[in-house]
C-alpha cells in the first residue's frame, strides 16, 4: 500500500509487533503518546550488543569494551546530529521524567525565596510536580501560563508573568493531551529577555517533528527513547556547552570522576560528567539505531504524514459526533487526538475497543491540573498517532466507538 | 487465550463484563446522592482512571440504617459501587467488616481482569478505608 508520501506498506513490515492478533483481531496501535513501537533494526542492535560485545564501557581495555565505548558514544554522537548539537551537549538519562527531574535537583541552588518559575497550564506532571516541589522547598512561586480558547498557550499572558523575578522557564514543546505545537522560540525569547533559564519539554515533539536546538536556542531540552522508537528506560537531557559545565552533578560515583581524593573530586567531561554508574549501553545503543531509522525515513517527511493522518482523523472523530479536546488550528495540531464520547466513562470507552484490538489510552494522561480544572474532565480517550499508522486504523477506531456506543445504547 | 467476544451479545456469559445488568446499574444507579449525618463518610479516588466515590452509610444500634453514594467513573466501578450499597443495608457492623473481594466479584457476576480490578474494587476499599477512619475517630483500636 501506498499511502501519500510515505511507503507505509513497507515500514509496516519493519515493526512485526504490528501482525499481532489481539482478542482475534488484528492489534490497531494508536497509543503512540504513551510509547512508540519498536522496528526490528533496534531490537537487533540491541541483541547485537548483549550477544556480540556485552561489556562495559569507558573502562575495559579489551576488544569488546572498546567496541561497546566505541557505539556507546557513536549513539551519543548519532542524538547530537538528531537534534543540531554538539557531541558534549547530549547527556543520558533514563528518559523526559528524570532529564526534568535531574535539572530541578541541580538548579536548586540558583533559587532563592520569592524567585519565580514559569510553566504552562498544559504540563505533563513530570515538568510539573518536580518544579511545584522545588517551589515549597525554596519557598518561590510557580505561575502557568494560560491556555486560551484555542487550546493554545496564551502568549500575551506569558508576556504578563515572564518577568524580572523568573529564574526557569520550563514548557512543553507538545501537549500530550492537547496535542497543541506550542511556540517555543517565541516563549524561550520571554525567558531570555529575563535572563531565565529556559527548558524544552520535547517527549511528544521529538518523535514527530524536526528539532534544531541551536534554532530554538534553548538552554535545556528533555525527551525519552521510547516514545521514538527506542527501548525503554533510555533518555535525553540536551544542555547548551556552557550550561552544563555549570550545572553540578545530580549523581556522583564512577564514570562520571575525573580524580578523587579523600578530601575533594574533580569531575570527568562533558558529558559523562552527568552519567554516573555503568549506564544502559543497551538501550543508548538502541536509541542510537532508532534515530537512524527515523532519519532513514526522514522528520520532514514524518511530519508531512502524520499532518495528512491528524487531519484525516480529526475529521473522522467530529463526524463520528464525539467531543474533541485538539488545538483548534490544525498548524498547531500534532498526531494527538484526545476526546470524550458522550455520557461513557474513557475506561468503558478503551476496553471495549480493546476488543477490537484497538489500543488507545484511558484516563487524565498524567497531566490532572489541565484535564480536571481546565477541561473539568475526570478522564478522556486519547488516540495518539505514529507514521506507521493509516487511515484504516483511524477507520477501524471510528467503527470501534460506534460499536462500542452501541453497547451502551447511548448511539 | 481470551476468547473473541462480541460486544453487541450481551448475554450471561460470565466472561462479558457489559452486561445488560452492570449497564443497567451504571446509567440508573441505586442509592445514589448524599447522607448529611453519616457515621461513615468517605471518598477514595482510583487514580489510575480518575474514579472517584463518596459513600454515605448511617448506622443506627449497630446494623446500616441508610448507605448512599457520588461518584464519578466507568460503568464496572459504578454499577459495583451501586450493587455494594444494595448489600449493606441492614448489615450490622460486624457483619460489613467482614465483606471481601469476592463478595464484591459475586455481586457483580463476572470476571475482573487484572486492570479493571481496581474499578470493581474502589467501592469496597472506599468503605474498608471509611470504617477505619469512623473507628480511629472513635478511638476504637482492632
Amino acid at each position: 500500500m501506498k499511502n501519500h508520501m510515505l511507503d507505509i506498506g513497507k515500514i509496516r513490515k519493519d515493526f512485526s509487533i504490528l501482525n499481532k492478533r489481539i482478542n482475534g483481531k488484528q492489534l490497531v496501535y494508536l497509543d503512540n503518546g504513551a510509547t512508540s513501537l519498536t522496528p526490528e533494526s533496534v531490537i537487533g542492535s540491541m541483541n547485537e550488543y548483549y550477544g556480540s560485545y556485552n561489556a562495559n564501557v569507558h573502562r575495559s581495555i579489551h576488544y569488546i569494551g572498546e567496541k561497546a565505548t566505541k557505539e556507546y558514544e557513536d549513539a551519543h554522537k548519532k542524538i547530537a546530529n538528531f537534534i543540531n548539537a554538539d557531541f558534549e551537549e547530549v547527556v543520558f538519562t533514563k528518559g523526559t521524567t528524570e532529564s526534568l527531574n535531574a535539572l530541578a535537583y541541580s538548579l536548586m541552588r540558583n533559587l532563592s525565596e520569592g524567585d519565580e518559575i514559569v510553566l504552562s497550564e498544559m504540563e505533563h506532571h513530570s515538568n510539573l510536580v518536580p518544579w511545584q516541589q522545588l517551589a515549597k522547598d525554596k519557598k518561590a512561586k510557580v505561575r502557568y501560563i494560560r491556555i486560551n480558547k484555542d487550546f493554545e498557550l496564551d502568549v500575551e499572558h506569558a508576556k504578563e508573568i515572564i518577568n524580572k523575578k523568573t529564574k526557569i522557564v520550563s514548557v512543553t514543546h507538545v501537549s500530550n493531551v492537547l496535542g497543541t505545537i506550542n511556540p517555543i522560540k517565541k516563549i524561550g525569547d520571554l525567558a531570555k529577555e529575563v535572563g531565565a533559564i529556559f527548558i524544552v519539554d520535547s517527549a511528544q515533539g521529538i518523535p514527530h517533528l524536526p528539532i534544531d536546538v541551536k534554532e530554538i536556542d534553548c538552554d535545556f531540552l528533555c525527551f525519552s527513547g521510547h516514545k521514538m522508537l527506542g527501548p525503554t528506560g533510555i533518555g535525553v537531557l540536551y544542555g547548551k556547552k556552557k550550561m552544563l559545565e555549570k550545572l553540578n552533578p545530580f549523581l556522583f560515583g564512577g564514570e562520571m570522576i575525573r580524580e578523587v581524593s579523600f578530601e575533594d573530586s574533580k569531575w570527568n567531561d562533558l558529558p559523562w560528567k552527568f552519567e554516573a554508574g555503568t549506564p544502559n549501553i543497551a538501550g543508548g545503543i538502541g536509541l542510537g539505531a532508532a534515530v537512524d531509522y527515523l532519519r532513514g525515513i526522514g522528520m520532514e517527511k514524518i511530519k508531512e504524514y502524520e499532518e495528512y493522518l491528524t487531519a484525516y482523523a480529526f475529521k473522522r472523530l467530529n463526524e463520528a459526533g464525539v467531543k474533541v479536546y485538539c488545538a483548534r488550528n490544525s498548524d498547531k495540531r500534532s498526531g494527538i487526538l484526545t476526546f470524550k464520547v458522550d455520557r461513557m466513562h474513557a475506561h468503558d470507552v478503551a476496553a471495549l475497543l480493546d476488543r477490537d484490538g484497538i489500543a488507545i489510552r484511558a484516563g487524565h494522561m498524567c497531566a490532572m491540573p489541565l484535564v480536571n480544572k481546565i477541561l473539568k474532565e475526570n478522564a478522556l480517550c486519547r488516540a495518539s498517532l505514529y507514521f506507521y499508522n493509516t487511515p484504516e486504523d483511524i477507520d477501524a477506531l471510528i467503527n470501534g466507538i460506534k460499536k462500542a456506543k452501541e453497547v451502551f445504547q447511548t448511539a | 487465550m481470551k476468547k473473541d467476544l462480541d460486544p453487541n451479545r450481551l448475554g450471561d456469559n460470565e466472561e462479558e463484563i457489559y452486561r445488560e445488568n452492570i449497564i443497567d446499574h451504571f446509567k440508573n444507579p441505586r442509592n445514589y446522592g448524599e447522607i448529611v449525618e453519616a457515621e461513615i463518610k468517605h471518598s477514595e479516588l482510583n487514580s489510575v482512571c480518575g474514579d472517584m466515590i463518596q459513600l454515605f452509610v448511617k448506622l443506627k444500634e449497630g446494623k446500616v440504617e441508610d448507605v448512599k453514594f457520588k461518584g464519578n467513573g466507568c460503568a464496572i466501578s459504578m454499577a459495583a459501587t451501586s450493587m455494594m450499597t444494595e448489600i449493606l443495608k441492614k448489615k450490622t457492623l460486624n457483619e460489613i467488616k467482614n465483606l471481601n473481594e469476592e463478595d464484591i466479584f459475586e455481586i457483580l457476576g463476572i470476571k475482573l481482569s487484572v486492570v479493571r480490578m481496581k474499578c470493581g474494587l474502589l467501592c469496597l476499599n472506599t468503605l474498608m478505608k471509611g470504617l477505619e477512619q469512623m473507628e480511629d475517630k472513635n478511638g476504637i483500636k482492632n
